[in-house]
């Protein structure tokens, strides 16, 4: 261990996060390998090691012979802090050796908020931070992907490539055209152009923006044979995409600190605001023997006593009672406990709920995401009042006393009714646990949660402004007054974050500017709220004369060109129209077992997905 | 049902992981052994394992103890070879055998108190330093159990102390009690920077290098 690294630790939290060596952990002889991956998360340990994305693509990278893949993280401030006064770069936990020597920088970025610690942790490891900086070496070749790449706009200064999609076959064909390149002593440029041409990779250097006068774009053009569109890759099989068995167990507590099982990928639902709905399409799933092994193997192997089961729904999963009846079997002679999240509000699901949780009455987490039945079907939210009262008197009468709400505010087509229908939900659910609750002397837990709307990029919503923040907090306050009940808990998000991720989840690439003066002033790990500075934000649009409401709060044409126009996620703008037109209509589109709405996603997959 | 002390390194990269989450890690690294520890009864059974003597973060060991018993009756044999596959980095068991001694008859330990200078260890350190060590009375700061900073004499707690002199460094070989009450060997260090300010060394290492009973045999 490096002795000045050392001499740090004992002066900051947690240290175990910022030294590696946990069991599975892949330590390779450095002479044995030609390609050294700094596999970047921008956020902390605790945050990065609980991500799957991350520990699937560690192992698929580490599976190739010659190419080494560590784990960089963002340090905590107390870290920051000692590893700048002490000139100490930032350093793969592998090897320890400084992230500016790796042949590939590659982050994965899963929401836009990390923009920050992205550049902070470039900064960190003394690399230029505008790809334009850092001249015409193939070394260090700086890479990002994850959900937030879909527009990677806002990074396209300080990226070399973004990886679109699933990257479990892209990265090893990236990978393997830079050890061509490597091998045959390619410039980067000329690496680019060669990158390009691989499906899913977008390099932002080869594609011109020119904009309109009033802001908006005027043309992409492609240059140097990239092309018009970049598609994103998926796994066709996902009972061929490797599954972590084998997979580093931290030393440390960290956030999901368990076995997580991905049962599919992609959702049948359709609900209009969600960008992982669309942007993970078709749905694929895994075999349900293959899920129960795999199960059983990654308890076996890491020794954890705690398996969840994870995808965007999980009670979608077909075979999800043979599933659990095959893994409580192993669960329960291994005193393993398995939990399932993203449940709907169905009997179905109240049911699996009640025979896993073996008397455990944790609380109950529901997301009816609007108050009114009306507006639940402008989102195509799926979800009605009965179901939901349905569900609540069962867990109720059998004993469970705690409910989460989660709701959103300002979304499109809401009215001052659709936020008072929220406090009348509460006001229904503790009437039904008056009614139905077994045991009444423990009285009841009703948080109610909102947040504020963020339109995002590939949803029904992409051309809806957000709301402002004044009518945000008018919003906040009106619920906060219908909202009497003693038993109930009303939380509601922050509105400074959530503006910020409105501008940059729609930016163009005139936001680096922004990004970097922001950095500058010290914008750091901004997705947290110790850190999180609203005033340094505005302080650098006005500099770099940007209006963050363009980005935010601007109704988009339909004929508008996007700055993410350049990439397609399977799913076309025209369905994603016909979407939102339904949802100014309250027409509610089925989902895709009822019935294929023709979004397009089919065709990553031969034409018929297999829901 | 067997019941074993086994024996353990503790060091590199290993040294930072806490108290806690060593506990933790070794009730993985059992599981992933295939061996399966008594648990406690009750509404929420846990393992039955602890160790002799907690080590602080960043302090390395060549001598710490795990107590644990097992569901089934096995053979101490072969216990080290079953179980260093799983450690991560850093941990290594030594060696495994029966209980000898009860925790309460750990008496002392012994460490290795390594003051590092950079500019070369400041003249007469070592007479210096052990004098000051067994003196008549060695005051720092301690935290008491209300967790306030409060002055305290550790002299009493502090058994032998021989200094030698390497690089840039000057090596304290101690003996302090280990419990009732016992004393950080970092603590001697801390009362050298504060009664011996030109003799503040950079930075501190130490090394738990052996647990004894009362009559300085090692505690097993």
């Amino acid at each position: 261990m490096d002795q000045r690294l050392e001499r740090i630790l004992p002066r900051v939290q947690k240290p175990a996060r910022y030294v590696g060596g946990e069991y599975n952990a892949v330590v390779k002889e450095k002479a044995s390998v030609d390609t050294r991956v700094a596999f970047c998360f921008p956020d902390t340990y605790e945050i990065g090691m609980s991500n799957l994305g991350m520990r699937i693509l560690y192992q698929i990278m580490n599976d190739m012979e010659g190419v080494w893949c560590e784990r960089v993280f963002a340090p905590w401030g107390d870290m920051e802090a000692e590893l700048r006064q002490h000139h100490i770069p930032l350093y793969g936990l592998e090897s320890g050796d400084s992230v500016g020597d790796f042949d590939v920088v590659a982050f994965s970025i899963g929401y836009e908020m990390a923009y920050p610690a992205v550049l902070n942790m470039l900064d960190l490891s003394g690399i230029p931070l505008r790809a334009a900086d850092r001249g015409d070496g193939l070394k260090p070749l700086v890479i990002a992907g994850g959900t937030a790449m879909y527009n990677a706009e806002p990074l396209a200064d300080f990226i070399d490539l973004a990886c679109i999609g699933e990257g479990e076959e892209e990265l090893p064909e990236l990978l393997t055209l830079y050890r061509e390149a490597k091998r045959e002593g390619w410039d980067k440029p000329r690496f680019l152009r060669a990158a390009a041409r691989i499906q899913g990779i977008y390099v932002p250097s080869l594609y011109d923006v020119t904009y309109h006068d009033d802001g908006t774009v005027a043309a992409i053009t492609p240059r140097d044979g990239a092309p018009e569109r970049v598609r994103k890759r998926i796994v066709q099989d996902m009972d061929k995409a490797p599954f972590p068995v084998k997979s580093i167990v931290p030393s440390t507590e960290i956030v999901h600190d368990r076995v997580t099982l991905e049962l599919f990928r992609g959702c049948i639902r359709g609900c209009r605001f969600c960008q992982a709905g669309y942007v993970y399409r078709p749905v694929r799933c895994r075999s349900e023997k293959l899920l129960a092994e795999y199960g059983a193997a990654a308890c076996e192997d890491s020794g954890y006593q705690e398996m969840t089961l994870s995808s965007l729904s999980t009670s979608d999963y077909p075979q999800l009672l043979e599933l659990c009846d095959d893994l409580e079997a192993y669960c329960d002679s291994h005193h393993v406990s398995l939990s399932l999240p993203s449940l709907r509000a169905d009997n179905f699901s109240m049911g699996l709920t009640e025979r896993l949780s073996k008397g455990r009455k944790a609380g109950l987490t529901f997301a009816p995401e609007a108050g009114t039945q009306r507006l639940r079907d402008a989102i195509n939210k799926n979800l009605t009042e009965e179901d939901l009262m349905e569900s609540l008197k069962r867990a109720f009468s059998n004993g469970w006393s705690a409910v989460k709400l989660y709701y959103m505010l300002g979304l499109p087509t809401e009215t001052d009714e659709d936020i008072i229908g929220i406090a009348e939900m509460a006001n229904h659910v503790i009437h039904c646990w008056r009614e139905y609750a077994s045991n009444k002397t423990r009285g009841v837990r009703i948080t109610v949660s909102t947040s504020w709307f963020v339109p995002k990029p590939f949803t029904a919503f992409q051309w809806e402004p957000q709301i402002t923040r004044e009518e945000y907090e008018r919003r906040v306050q009106l619920l906060r007054e219908h909202m009497t009940a003693r038993a109930v808990t009303y939380n509601w998000h922050d509105g400074d974050t959530s503006f910020l991720e409105a501008v940059l989840a729609r930016g163009d690439r005139r936001l680096g500017r922004v990004l970097e003066t922001a950095f500058r002033k010290g914008a750091h790990l901004d997705a947290w709220q110790e850190y999180f500075d609203l005033s340094r934000w505005y302080e650098a649009f006005d500099e770099c004369g940007l209006d963050p409401a363009f980005y935010a709060n601007r109704e988009r044409k339909r004929e508008e060109i996007f700055p993410w126009s350049v990439i397609s996620c399977g799913v076309g703008d025209d369905y994603l129209w016909r979407e939102r037109e339904r949802s100014r209509e309250t027409v509610t589109t089925p989902d895709c077992r009822t019935r294929c709405s023709g979004c397009g996603a089919n065709k990553m997959v031969g034409g018929v997905c297999r829901v | 049902m067997s019941e074993f002390r086994l024996r353990f390194v503790k060091e590199g990269r290993a040294a930072w992981i806490s108290h806690l989450d060593l506990l933790r890690t070794f009730q993985r690294v059992f599981i992933r052994s295939g061996m399966v520890i008594r648990h406690s009864q009750g509404f929420h059974p846990h393992p039955i394992m602890s160790f002799v003597l907690p080590l602080s973060v960043g302090q390395t060991s060549v001598c710490e103890l795990l107590d644990f018993s097992t569901v089934e009756d096995l053979p101490c044999e072969g216990m080290a070879e079953r179980l260093n596959p799983y450690l991560p980095e850093g941990v290594r068991v030594l060696s495994c055998a029966a209980p000898v001694h009860p925790v309460r008859d750990m008496r002392y330990l012994e460490a290795e108190v390594t003051l590092e200078y950079d500019n070369g260890v400041p003249a007469g350190a070592a007479g210096a330093v052990t004098a000051l060590l067994l003196g008549d009375q060695v005051v720092v700061e301690r935290r008491n159990k209300k967790k306030q900073m409060v002055d305290t004499d550790i002299r009493p707690m502090i058994e032998s102390v021989a200094a030698r002199e390497e690089e840039k460094a000057l090596v304290l070989s101690v003996r302090v009690q280990g419990q009732n009450p016992g004393v950080n060997p970092a603590l001697l260090a801390a009362a050298v920077g504060r009664h011996l300010p030109e003799m503040k060394p950079d930075f501190v290492r130490v090394r738990r290098t052996a647990l004894l009973c009362e009559d300085g045999s090692p505690f097993c």
